[in-house]
């Protein structure tokens, strides 16, 4: 268990963030579910720092918590050991300031609203102006490409173009923090690369700091500038990877070796995560 | 073979069964005595007609002869003059009718039917025509249902009191429209609208505190329960007595009827919303009462129709039922009650058929403004 703790990248910088390049700053995370089978450690003993534009996946097989860690980062989950800061405050603080744009496995878009009125959700709920609303919807809609689809319903559209509203929607508030997960998890191949091309665009356009949660590894090798590989029982890091992959890059770059490099990395530590507790 | 060519065999061997069983019928009319003890001058040329025309709607089928929407409204048309001509003649020999009238009435029974399966069998490409189709369909059923009602009566010569005929029914329909729009007035207007609007109104605010404060969960629905438990023939009278004679009494039934159901269906349908949308409100730090109408009460619509739908049949009946139970000389319910002892059954069936109508509509609008709300769900939007 230390032994694998110590290959982290343990930085020796004090916990509290007063740095404004860091945007989230966990330590000594730990999260326990009481259930009636006993508890559930979900997440132990968690260090993890993420700088102002880091492209961060946290990968591993299911049940290793990397879905619960981002709900703590958005404070839909509690931590019961350890602390956390978001932007240099605590999630629930960051939450009501609206620091992140959070997107769910599902698109989750609402069907008795237009796509453009889905978008206008949290414009509306944060009280801005209808003018705003207005350029903002035109803005995001452009920016994940469905210009032409605003006085659509979600079940008129095909599932990767409603995650790519349920994107918009994320994106409309303006945060500086993107909370992904499993976004593209529900899509067939072909549209998830084109929607990870997009996504890459995207944040290469806005510079936005984003966390996301994938069980797959080409698509966070790809897409990552650090991956975050976690595994089971109880949920842990098991290896932290920077990647060395130029930030403009396209699809070809999954030939290189140095994307087969990682990739393998990322793939031995999944592999050692799980039989370490086999 | 393909499902929907099995589909279609078996629908034409439906239309040919009912087309053999309507030349069948035509022929035990021919040779069987049609009225005991005689015929009239007039009623020979008439049955003869009927005989003839339904013969030859029976036969053109079985030969495959215009076997298209042509064929099919002549048809109706036909159907229509045999029924008009029955009717007619049996009216001249109430309670005289012999097993040759009983296969005519058979025949354009059958005919009919021949007719709503060919209209149900009618692909029609415009949208707007085909909803008017939708209720072509039931409405021809009705009138069959009807001039059967009508043949039966008068064949058999049932007593009024029993079971009058459409006709009598239809006749004091128009002959007290004063009367009737006086009780629908007192009973509907007044009576159900304001209670059901306060039935609703309340089951719908209750729900909503309920949803809030979670002892009232446990606390309230047990008694809203027992509220709805309570029958109504004990409740009424001691609204009466509480409220008078007049409709409040009977609005008040109403609320007591219509109150439960809204309450349960709008709590059930508050907690409709999934953990993901709840989710998706709390990540922009969503107020309670922004959460509440942006997501769980348009979440909450189908529930909440489904109970204004129940209520809008229950209110009508509470209404009528309390009227029994004390009220001044108008109303829907103290009609039927006094015109019963009065052997008047026409006019009981009069009240009947106006509270039918209006109760029909007022389901009607209601699961018409459901689907204007809930365009978006998977049951409406198709």
């Amino acid at each position: 268990m230390t032994a694998v703790a110590s290959a982290k990248d343990v930085t020796m910088v004090d916990a509290k963030s007063d740095d404004p390049s860091r945007v989230i700053d966990i330590d000594k995370l730990s999260l326990t579910f009481e259930t009636n089978d006993g508890p559930v450690h979900a997440l132990s003993d968690i260090d993890l720092k993420i700088e102002k534009g880091d492209f961060v996946s946290f990968i591993g097989p299911s049940g290793c918590g990397k879905t619960t860690l981002l709900r703590v980062i958005a404070d839909l989950e509690q931590p019961t050991e350890g602390s956390i800061t978001v932007n240099g405050v605590s999630p629930e603080e960051a939450r009501l300031n609206r620091a992140y744009g959070y997107v769910f496995q599902a698109a989750a878009l609402y069907p008795w609203r237009t796509i453009a009125k889905n978008i206008a959700l949290p414009l509306e709920i944060m009280g801005l102006s209808r003018a705003e609303q207005k350029s903002r919807i035109e803005k995001n809609l452009d920016l994940v490409n469905l210009t032409g689809f605003e006085k659509k319903y979600p079940w008129q559209l095909s599932g990767g173009m409603q995650q790519r509203a349920s994107i918009a929607r994320a994106l409309a508030v303006e945060p500086d923090l993107l909370l992904m997960d499993e976004p593209f998890g529900a899509l067939d191949e072909i549209v998830r690369d084109h929607l990870n091309e997009q996504l890459l665009q995207l944040w290469a356009k806005t510079n936005k700091t984003v966390v996301f949660v994938t069980h797959s590894i080409p698509e966070a090798v790809f897409l990552s500038t650090k991956i975050v590989v976690l595994c089971p029982r109880p949920g842990r890091i098991y290896d932290v990877i920077e990647s060395d992959l130029p930030r403009d890059r396209n699809l070809d770059v999954r030939e290189s070796p140095e994307f087969l490099k990682i990739a393998h990395r990322v793939r031995e530590g999944l592999k050692a995560g799980h039989s370490y507790e086999d | 073979m393909t499902a929907e060519a099995i589909q279609q065999k078996k629908r034409f061997d439906m239309s040919g069964l009912l087309a053999w069983f309507i030349v069948a019928m035509v022929l035990v009319g021919l040779f069987t005595t049609i009225f005991t003890p005689d015929m009239g001058v007039m009623d020979v040329p008439r049955l003869a007609i009927c005989l003839v025309i339904l013969a030859i709607a029976g036969v053109r089928y079985e030969l495959g002869f215009m076997r298209n929407m042509v064929g099919d409204i002549i048809l109706g048309l036909v159907t229509a003059i045999a029924a008009w001509l029955l009717i007619g003649t049996v009216a001249n020999h109430v309670g005289e009718a012999a097993l040759g009238f009983w296969a005519l009435t058979a025949a354009t029974w059958a005919s009919a039917w021949l007719f709503v399966d060919r209209l149900a069998s009618w692909k029609l490409k415009s949208p707007a025509l085909a909803r008017i189709f939708n209720l072509a369909i039931p409405a021809v059923f009705g009138v069959t249902l009807l001039v059967l009602w009508q043949l039966i009566v008068d064949g058999n010569a049932i007593p009024k009191v029993l079971l009058p005929a459409p006709s009598e029914i239809w006749i004091r329909l128009t002959g007290s429209v004063p009367t009737l729009w006086a009780d629908f007035r007192q009973t509907f207007l007044k009576a159900v609208i304001a209670g059901y609007a306060m039935g609703c109104g309340s089951g719908f605010l209750i729900a909503i505190v309920v949803d809030r404060v979670p002892f009232l969960r446990r606390g309230l629905l047990p008694v809203g329960n027992l509220v709805s438990a309570l029958p109504i023939v004990g409740v009424a009278p001691i609204m009466v007595m509480w409220f008078g004679f007049d409709w409040p009494s009977k609005a008040a039934v109403v609320v007591i009827m219509t109150f439960f159901p809204m309450l349960v269906n709008t709590v059930s349908g508050l907690a409709a919303s999934d953990a993901m949308q709840r989710d998706l409100m709390r990540t922009y730090a969503s107020s309670y009462w922004q959460t509440l109408f942006k997501l769980r009460l348009p979440m909450a619509m189908p529930f909440i129709f489904n109970a204004l739908k129940i209520n809008s049949t229950l209110a009508l009946i509470g209404a009528i039922v309390a009227e029994f139970f004390g009220t001044p000389i108008v109303g829907m319910g103290f009609r039927i009650s006094t015109e019963v002892g009065r052997m008047n059954l026409d006019m009981v069936w009069a009240e009947i058929a106006i509270a039918a109508l209006a109760g029909s509509i007022f389901y009607g609008l209601v699961a018409l403004a459901e689907r204007i709300v809930t365009f978006w769900h998977p049951s409406v939007r198709g």
